[in-house]
């Protein structure tokens, strides 16, 4: 049904009383024919300088990658509870990778999907750590540990953006991601107070995946010239070892001691993983270029 | 209760869940789920039952706390109210002057 059938409908159940632009709906508040996602959208209508969109491509493919990664996970939780939750978080990331990568994409005139389906891995900004396997559950918690942290003092310092819509797009990320670093910090507190079996695999997961959080705080040229619009990654690491500190400590854990990869993602150089991860993204609206659901 | 997964058949225990939706109402059971322990019953709660914006206070509780009123004696337990429609405030006569009764 399209939205002006759809309108026409309700107008019919209704009476005549609601404009065309009543956006009623007899079914609940929700429907896809009515809804305007684009509006969903915090920090839209403005259009990115290259640099600024260099920096949301970044933490848009960020948040691309990991939910897609996140995703994987419907269905093979532990528990149907577990399932929802990992969506859950899935779909904050997709809300906040639209968002950013639709402000990316006002720099050269291309949509959050052209970005999405249609650039290749080398193009692709993300950090490693977001590339890595997590389809054991300790490795997906201790990937979204490392990760949440790092969002939530990354999204609290861009509150205070001088972008206006990296600001809005982070007031709405913020409070999300705070939330994900608390189910990580639950799940990790579980698994390292569990059984010796589900502690020596935890120990094991942070462990692989900490050479790969030294990408996260790592500086580059790009923040010389995005002065007071975006926080240098290394201003990030106090917060982010300090919030982990005590996360170990309670769980009783040591700071992993892996050294550091040597990832360049943020140059668009990236691990064998990744690859494999846009296969599967991409896949669907390459082999039917323009299609609508 | 004992720890999740030390027999290979055992779930999480089952919490009930009550949801409250805006502030003056009352928390209104949703239904039920299963969770290690309190605290991931009240994020699984949040996650299953506030996806849409339902509610902005959470209560949980262990299924088992509950005691229940058996289905087999609704009988004897819920006929005695029937044929005493006096107990409804309906059936009094308005004090004239009193406006939002």
């Amino acid at each position: 049904m399209s939205a002006e059938q759809e309108l026409t409908h309700d107008a019919g159940v209704h009476g005549d009383a609601h404009g065309a632009d009543a956006h009623v709906d007899v079914h609940g508040e929700v429907s896809l024919d009515v809804t305007e996602l684009d509006v969903e959208l915090p920090g839209s209508g403005r259009v990115a300088t290259p640099d600024v969109a260099e920096y949301a491509m970044r933490l848009g493919d960020d948040s691309l990658i990991l939910s897609q990664q996140l995703a994987w996970w419907v269905s093979r939780a532990p528990e149907l509870e577990e399932d929802l939750a990992l969506g859950n978080l899935a779909l904050d990331l997709l809300g906040h990778a639209r968002a950013l990568l639709h402000f990316a994409g006002t720099a050269t005139g291309r949509s959050e999907d052209d970005l999405a389906y249609w650039r290749d891995e080398p193009e692709f900004l993300n950090c490693w750590l977001v590339e890595q396997p997590g389809t054991d559950f300790g490795d997906m918690i201790a990937r979204q540990l490392f990760f949440s942290l790092y969002q939530t003092q990354l999204y609290t310092a861009l509150l205070s953006s001088g972008d206006e819509s990296l600001a809005a797009i982070a007031a709405k990320a913020e409070r999300e991601v705070r939330y994900h670093q608390d189910h990580a910090v639950q799940w990790v507190l579980r698994l390292a107070g569990g059984t010796d079996e589900s502690r020596s695999r935890v120990i094991v997961s942070l462990n692989e995946m900490w050479p790969y959080v030294e990408e996260l705080f790592t500086d580059d040229a790009l923040f010389d010239r995005l002065e007071g619009i975006a926080p240098k990654p290394s201003t990030l690491r106090a917060g982010f070892d300090e919030t982990l500190a005590v996360v170990l400590a309670e769980a009783e854990l040591e700071l992993p001691t892996a050294k550091p990869a040597m990832a360049g993602g943020r140059q668009g150089r990236h691990s064998t993983q990744m690859g494999y991860i846009l296969a599967e993204l991409q896949w669907l609206a390459r082999r039917h270029p323009g299609a609508k659901w | 209760m004992s720890t999740p997964g030390e027999m290979g058949t055992e779930a999480w225990p089952l919490w009930e869940v009550f949801i409250r939706a805006n502030r003056g109402l009352s928390h209104v059971h949703v239904g039920s789920l299963h969770a290690p322990d309190a605290e991931m019953a009240v994020r699984n709660a949040r996650d299953l039952y506030t996806r849409r914006g339902e509610g902005i206070s959470i209560w949980v509780a262990p299924a088992t706390a509950f005691t229940t009123s058996d289905p087999d004696r609704k009988g004897e337990f819920f006929e005695s109210p029937s044929g005493k429609n006096y107990r409804h405030a309906i059936y009094y006569t308005q004090a004239e002057g009193v406006k939002h009764l």
